[in-house]
């Protein structure tokens, strides 16, 4: 293994034709998935899903809070300025909470105790090849 | 009563043993993104492979899955799932890319199909399963990436393992 940090040149020499275009296309496939799952797109809306149905659909374009009654608790999400938070959460450990503002779409914030989760997106949803 | 061995039982027991030391080895070592992790036990599968065959290598990778999860308390947890379903998609990408011919492609093309096949199989699980919904598609790219790193590691190490086997049995 030290070996290996040692001299990477040396092993590179191992990688034979078919490597390279393993290689090559593995890297072309990333430079996509970055491209198109990362995109900044501004978001338009949230869904909020309660256990695995969907709570509801809201625009972005308002500030307004909204209460969602979860299995242990009241959940309260604040929107505004094309955002959109946890702002009030029953579960002991507000990892939904700390997780702030979510601003492009595809973002998300679970909350796992009281099974809620936010989800931004944007006019058209993304394609995305685990959910066609 | 006494279960009669082989001498192949015996091997596999001891590459499946170090599988799982390896395995021991990773769960200690932190990783700076949840999930991420080099799968160097993957090493030795991929060593089994080329060295004695497909099915060695499916007992190894599943042993080390069981066992593994077994010491480390995960039985059967969501952990354990993901493990199982990375391996045995993994196995499914090695059993098809152990044809490719030899000529053209070292262990490290199937290093890096089995990382693919990996992190694809624990994905499929973490939204099918875990998370239902579209929000892990962000960390796609992220494990792509470093499948791809790693199955080239891998792969490497794989490769100077045989390589030095090879010199060690010459003078055997």
């Amino acid at each position: 293994m030290l070996n290996l940090l040692q001299s990477p040149k040396a092993h590179l020499s191992a990688l034979r034709s078919g490597d390279w275009l393993i290689i090559i296309a593995s890297v072309v496939m990333i430079v996509f998935l970055f491209q198109t799952l990362w995109t900044h797109e501004h978001a338009a809306k949230v869904q909020i899903r309660l256990g695995d149905k969907l709570h509801g659909t809201y625009s972005l374009n308002q500030q307004r809070d909204i209460d969602v009654h979860g299995p242990i608790g009241t959940a309260t999400i604040h929107i505004a300025q094309g955002k959109a938070r946890f702002s009030k959460s029953p579960c002991n450990n507000q990892y939904c909470v700390h997780q702030g503002w979510l601003s492009h779409a595809g973002q998300a914030a679970i909350c796992l105790p009281n099974q809620i989760s936010l989800e931004l997106v944007g006019e058209e949803k993304l394609y995305d090849s685990l959910n066609y | 009563m006494q279960i009669q061995t082989t001498a192949e039982d015996h091997r596999i027991a001891k590459l499946a043993a170090f599988a799982i030391a390896l395995h021991m080895v990773e769960a200690v070592i932190p990783s700076p993104l949840l999930g991420v992790k080099p799968g160097i036990a993957n090493i030795v599968t991929l060593y089994v492979l080329l060295q004695y065959g497909f099915t060695a290598a499916a007992w190894v990778s599943l042993l080390r899955v069981f066992a593994g999860s077994l010491l480390l308390g995960h039985f059967l947890s969501p952990t354990f799932m993901l493990s199982l379903m990375g391996a045995v998609l993994s196995l499914g990408a090695l059993s098809l890319a152990i044809h490719l011919p030899k000529k053209h492609f070292s262990a490290v093309s199937l290093s890096i199909l089995a990382a693919f096949a990996h992190v694809t199989g624990q994905l499929l699980m973490v939204r099918l399963w875990l998370i239902p919904h579209a929000g892990i598609s962000y960390l796609i790219p992220i494990f792509a990436a470093a499948a791809l790193f790693f199955g080239i590691i891998n792969g490497l190490i794989t490769t100077k393992l045989l390589y030095n086997h090879k010199l060690h049995s010459k003078y055997d």
